[in-house]
C-alpha cells in the first residue's frame, strides 16, 4: 500500500515541534510548567509522523473561519 | 502547612473510642427533673444545644462547640448495610478457612499490574484454595445484609473472623488500604447532639429529632441483646434479638433499603435517617452545599409598567421597607439618616436597625427611635429602607443567559407586584401571566458598583449570543411605530404636540402647521445619522441626517433582537443614548395607539368574491392532481423517485402538491386582502405571520405528524368511517376549509393530533435542552480568563490561549469583527 504523507492533507493543521528555546520562551510567556498546556497523545498520528517524544511541545496553526490563523500549543504525552 | 494528599477510609473501633467523649449504656434521655442522664444518649459531654449552657468536654457555648462524638458499645457485631456489596466481593475472593487469596501464584502477576476490579478476580479465582486446598462454596448475597455459603447463613461474627485473618500482602493486591474487618461494626459512634438538637415546644414537651429516636431504639434492643446473653436464653431469642439490632442499626444508616420496611415514628411518619438527610435534591449537598437561601431578596410575581424606564424596576412598598441597604453614617448623610430613623420600620423611608460602632445590632421599634435618632454620630451604620434610584440585582429563572440577571434601579410603588418595562422582558424571556422573579440587594459599595458597571440593563442590550440589540420595541411597540411612520400621514400641531410631549417634553418642536407621521418619529434620532437597510417586508428605509426619508419603522428597524436601527445607535451614541431611544421610540408607539386607536376583527379577514373563487379553484386543482397521482400510484404507474420506495415516491408527490397548493393561495390571499389592522401586525412584524391568515381564512392544509401526512388509527386507515386501504386526501389528514368557516368533525380531529404532537415536542424538547444545559454548565463552571488573556481551569491549566480563538467580546463587536476602515473614517472627518 502506497505510504500516505498526511502532514500534505489540507484538512491537517501545519504542527511543528518547538525547540528548547522556543519551549522556554513559551513557558515563560505564561508563567506555566508542562503540565499546565492542552495534551496530545504521543500515538496521535501527526505527533507520529513528526516524530515527538513525550514532552516535546507541538506548536498548531489552525486556520479557522472566524480568526484567520489561530495558533495552539500541546505538550506531547504517553498515549 | 500544605496538604499534599488526602486519604479516605473506614474509621475502626479504636478510632471510634479515641474520638469519643462519652460511652453510651444507658436507654433515658433526661432524669425525672428533665436533666441529661450522663451516659444516656443526649450526655452533656456529647455538645450543648441549649443557649446559657457551657459544654462539658470543651467549654464552648452554643455558637462555639460543634459537638462531640460518643459511641456504643454493640453486644454482637453489626453489617453497615452501605459495606455489604465490598463484604460480599471480599468474601468471594478470600478463602473460608485459611483467608488467603483465592488467585493462583501464576495468575497473580496479572492481577497486580492491571490492577483488576473484584469482578475480574473473582473470574481468576479457583475452585479450589490454591494456599490449603479447600473447597470454595457457593456463595449467595441477599439484599440487603444476609449471606449464604452453601446452605448457611453466614453471620458478622464468622464474616469478621474471616477478614481478621487476611493478610496485609493479599489486601495490597486487592488494592484495600484499610482492614476488612472494619467494614463490620462493633463501636457504633453515637453523632453529637449538635447534629440531631431537640426542640421544645411551646407547651413545655420535648421534642426529640428522628436521629435520637432511632439511637434510642438501637440501645434498647442492644441492651436486650446483652441482657438475654447473660441470662442464658435460648439461643433462637438471642438470634432474634440480633437480627432486629441489625435491622434497627441498617434503618439507622437508610430507611430506604428495597425489601426492608421503613422504620416509623409513633405517629406513622417514616424516620428521617442519616442517607436520607444527605441525598436527593434537598439533601444535604445539592440543598445546603451546592446550593444556599439568600438574605436580602424579594421574589413576587411580575407586572407590566411601560411608564417606567427600561432599567428601572418598581418594587412594592411591603417589600421596600424589608429589604434594606447598610448605610455608613458621615456628616454629609448624617441628617437625612437621622429622618429615616425617625420614621422607624413601619413608614417608608425608614430603617430597620442602626448598628453601633462597637458593632452592636439594636432593632428600631416605635419606643426607642427618638432616641437612637439623636445618638447617631458619624461612624454609625444605619440599615435604611430601600429608596428610589438603589441599585439592585434581578432575575428570572431558568437564568439561561448573562442577561437572566441584570443591574435594576430601584422605584418604590404601591401594590404588590414588581413592575417591569415591556421592553425588558424580552432578555428575562418574562411574560405576565403569573410569572415571579427576584431580587437581590447588594449589601457593600464594592458589590453597587460592580453592578453598575457590567449588569445594568444599558450595558446589556447588545447579546453576546448574536452581537445585536436584545432590548427593544416588541408587540404594540412596533404595531405602534408602523402606523406611525406608514404612509404620509398628517398630523396637525395640536396633535402632534400631543404625542411627542407625551413621551419627552424637552424635544424641539418645528415650527410647522403639520408633521407627517415620518417627521414625528425623526424628531426622536440622532441629528448626525445617515443609514439605509431593508424593512421588515424588503422595502427600503433611508435615513437622512437624523430624518426618516423613506420607508416605514418596523420589526427590521426597532425590534427586539432584530432592530438594525437600534444596532446602529447603541454603536454610535452608546448604551445610555440607546436606553433613552429605546424607551422614546416604546412611548411614542403607545401614544400613537392610544390616540389614533387600534382594533382587529375577524372581518378583517373576510375574502372578496374573486378570492373565494381562486381559491376554490386552487383547491379543487390540488384535488385533482393529488386523485390523479393516487390512481397512478395504485396501478403501479407512479414514477418512483430515486431513493424512495413506491409509497415514499406517493407521499413525496402529494406533498409537493399541497405545499404548492398554499403558497398559491398565499399569493392570492396576498393580492386580495385589502389594507387593515391584522394585516397591519403580519406587515410590520409585531405579531402572526401570513400563514396564521391563510389558515384562518382560506385553508389550513395538510396536518402532519412526525412530518408524514397521518396514516395510522384504525386498521389501514385513520377513521373507521373510511374504508380500509384509502389514500384520499380527506383520509390522510388535509384540511381544505379554514377556520373561520368552520372545520369537519374529521379535519378537527386531524387538527388536534397534529396540536397534541406540537404541544409534547414543545415540553419534551425544554426539559432536554435544560438538562443539556446543566450538564454543560457543570463540566464549564470553573473556566476562567486570567489576566495575561489565557482561558484557564481550576487547575490553572491553559484550555483556550485566546478566548473564543480572537479574544474579542462578542457583546462589544460588529457581526464579523470591527470595522477598522469605518471607524477611522469617522474619527477624521471630526
Amino acid at each position: 500500500m502506497k505510504e500516505i504523507d498526511i502532514t500534505k492533507n489540507e484538512l491537517v493543521p501545519k504542527h511543528t515541534i518547538l525547540n528548547d528555546s522556543e519551549k522556554e520562551e513559551l513557558m515563560n510567556r505564561y508563567k506555566i510548567a508542562l503540565r499546565q498546556l492542552p495534551r496530545i497523545k504521543m500515538n496521535d498520528s501527526v505527533v507520529e509522523s513528526l516524530g515527538g517524544k513525550i514532552g516535546d511541545v507541538v506548536k498548531i496553526v489552525r486556520k479557522s473561519p472566524v480568526v484567520g490563523e489561530s495558533v495552539y500549543y500541546r505538550v506531547v504525552i504517553r498515549g | 502547612m500544605k496538604v499534599d494528599k488526602i486519604e479516605f477510609g473506614i474509621v475502626s473501633s479504636e478510632m471510634i473510642k479515641n474520638i469519643s467523649a462519652a460511652k453510651i449504656t444507658k436507654t433515658e434521655l433526661y432524669d425525672h427533673e428533665g436533666y441529661p442522664i450522663e451516659g444516656g444518649l443526649m450526655d452533656p459531654r456529647l455538645g450543648v444545644i441549649d443557649p446559657g449552657v457551657r459544654c462539658r468536654t470543651c467549654g464552648g457555648t452554643v455558637g462555639e462547640c460543634h459537638g462531640h462524638f460518643g459511641y456504643l458499645e454493640l453486644t454482637r457485631p453489626i453489617i453497615h448495610v452501605h459495606y455489604s456489596k465490598i463484604i460480599f466481593a471480599l468474601l468471594k475472593i478470600f478463602c473460608r478457612k485459611c483467608s488467603r487469596i483465592l488467585v493462583e501464584e501464576k495468575n497473580m502477576e496479572a492481577v497486580k499490574s492491571k490492577r483488576l476490579g473484584f469482578k475480574e478476580i473473582v473470574t481468576l479465582s479457583k475452585k479450589k484454595c490454591p494456599h490449603c486446598n479447600t473447597e470454595v462454596k457457593k456463595l449467595k448475597f441477599i439484599k440487603p445484609y444476609t449471606f449464604v455459603e452453601g446452605a448457611d447463613t453466614l453471620n458478622a461474627v464468622q464474616v469478621r473472623e474471616r477478614f481478621e485473618k487476611i493478610l496485609i500482602e493479599d489486601l495490597k493486591i486487592v488494592g484495600l488500604s484499610t482492614r476488612p474487618e472494619w467494614l463490620i461494626l462493633t463501636l457504633l459512634p453515637i453523632p453529637p447532639v449538635t447534629v440531631r438538637p431537640s426542640i421544645t415546644l411551646e407547651t413545655g414537651e420535648r421534642s426529640e429529632d428522628d436521629l435520637t429516636h432511632k439511637l434510642v431504639d438501637i440501645v434498647r434492643i442492644n441492651d436486650r441483646l446483652k441482657e438475654n446473653i447473660d441470662l442464658g436464653a435460648p439461643d433462637f431469642i438471642i438470634e432474634d434479638l440480633w437480627e432486629l439490632l441489625q435491622y434497627h442499626i441498617s434503618t439507622y444508616f437508610d430507611n430506604e433499603l428495597s425489601g426492608v420496611p421503613p422504620a416509623r415514628h409513633r405517629s406513622g411518619r417514616i424516620l428521617k435517617t442519616l442517607s436520607q438527610r444527605l441525598k436527593t435534591k434537598e439533601g444535604r449537598f445539592r440543598g445546603n452545599l451546592a446550593g444556599k437561601r439568600v438574605n436580602f431578596s424579594a421574589r413576587t410575581v411580575i407586572s407590566p409598567d411601560p411608564m417606567i424606564q427600561i432599567d428601572d424596576v418598581g418594587v412594592p412598598e411591603t417589600i421596600a421597607k424589608e429589604l434594606t441597604i447598610p448605610a455608613r453614617v458621615n456628616e454629609k448623610n448624617m441628617e437625612e439618616l437621622k429622618k429615616t430613623v425617625l420614621n422607624g420600620s413601619d413608614i417608608w423611608p425608614g430603617a430597620n436597625y442602626v448598628i453601633r460602632p462597637d458593632g452592636r445590632r439594636k432593632k428600631i421599634s416605635e419606643l426607642n427611635k427618638e432616641e437612637i435618632s439623636n445618638e447617631i454620630v458619624p461612624g454609625y451604620i444605619v440599615e435604611r429602607h430601600l429608596k428610589n434610584d438603589d441599585i439592585v440585582l434581578f432575575n428570572r429563572q431558568p437564568s439561561l443567559h448573562r442577561m437572566s440577571l441584570m443591574g435594576h434601579r430601584v422605584k418604590v410603588m404601591p401594590f404588590k407586584t414588581f413592575r417591569l418595562n415591556l421592553s425588558t422582558t424580552t432578555p428575562y424571556n418574562a411574560d405576565f401571566d403569573g410569572d415571579e422573579m427576584n431580587l437581590h440587594v447588594p449589601q457593600t459599595e464594592e458589590a453597587r458598583v460592580e453592578i453598575e458597571n457590567l449588569t445594568m440593563v444599558p450595558k446589556n442590550i447588545r447579546s453576546p449570543r448574536f452581537s445585536g440589540p436584545i432590548i427593544g420595541a416588541i408587540r404594540d411597540h412596533i404595531t405602534g411605530i408602523y402606523v406611525l411612520t406608514k404612509g404620509e400621514r398628517k398630523f396637525s400641531r395640536k396633535e402632534f404636540t400631543q404625542l411627542v410631549r407625551s413621551v419627552d417634553k424637552d424635544v424641539e418642536l418645528p415650527d410647522k402647521e403639520s408633521l407627517t407621521g415620518k417627521e414625528i418619529f425623526s424628531l426622536f434620532l440622532p441629528k448626525d445619522l445617515s443609514m439605509e437597510f431593508k424593512s421588515n417586508s424588503g422595502e427600503l428605509v433611508v435615513i437622512e441626517r437624523g430624518k426618516l426619508v423613506k420607508g416605514v419603522i418596523d420589526k427590521a428597524s426597532v425590534g427586539s433582537e432584530t432592530g438594525k436601527l437600534l444596532d446602529k445607535v447603541e454603536k454610535f451614541y452608546g448604551s445610555e443614548f440607546a436606553k433613552k431611544f429605546i424607551y422614546n421610540v416604546t412611548r411614542l408607539a403607545i401614544a400613537v395607539l392610544t390616540t389614533a386607536g387600534f382594533s382587529v376583527s375577524i372581518s378583517d379577514q373576510d375574502l372578496t368574491d374573486k378570492a373565494r373563487r381562486d381559491i376554490k379553484e386552487i383547491i379543487e386543482k390540488i384535488r385533482k392532481e393529488v386523485d390523479d397521482t393516487n390512481e397512478q400510484f395504485e396501478k403501479g404507474e407512479l414514477k418512483v423517485l430515486v431513493g424512495r420506495t413506491p409509497k415514499e415516491s406517493l407521499d413525496h408527490t402529494v406533498k409537493t402538491i399541497l405545499r404548492n397548493g398554499l403558497n398559491e393561495t398565499q399569493k392570492v390571499l396576498e393580492k386580495e386582502i385589502k389594507d387593515n389592522f391584522t394585516l397591519d401586525m403580519v406587515k410590520s412584524g409585531a405579531r402572526g405571520s401570513l400563514v396564521n391568515i391563510v389558515q384562518t381564512a382560506a385553508m389550513v392544509g395538510q396536518e402532519m405528524v412526525m412530518g408524514e401526512r397521518i396514516e395510522k388509527g384504525y386498521y389501514q386507515r385513520t377513521f373507521p368511517h373510511f374504508k380500509p386501504g384509502t389514500i384520499s386526501l380527506e383520509a390522510t389528514g388535509f384540511v381544505s376549509r379554514g377556520f373561520k368557516d368552520g372545520i369537519t368533525p374529521f379535519e378537527f380531529f386531524f387538527d388536534a393530533i397534529n396540536s397534541r404532537e406540537s404541544l409534547m415536542d414543545k415540553s419534551l424538547k425544554t426539559r432536554h435542552s435544560g438538562y443539556m444545559e446543566r450538564r454543560l454548565v457543570g463540566a464549564l463552571q470553573d473556566l476562567k480568563v486570567e489576566y495575561d488573556g489565557t482561558v484557564r481551569d481550576s487547575a490553572n491549566r491553559i484550555v483556550q490561549f485566546l478566548p473564543g480563538d480572537d479574544g474579542m467580546d462578542p457583546s462589544k463587536v460588529q457581526r464579523g469583527g470591527i470595522n477598522v476602515g469605518e471607524i477611522a473614517n469617522r474619527l477624521f472627518k471630526s
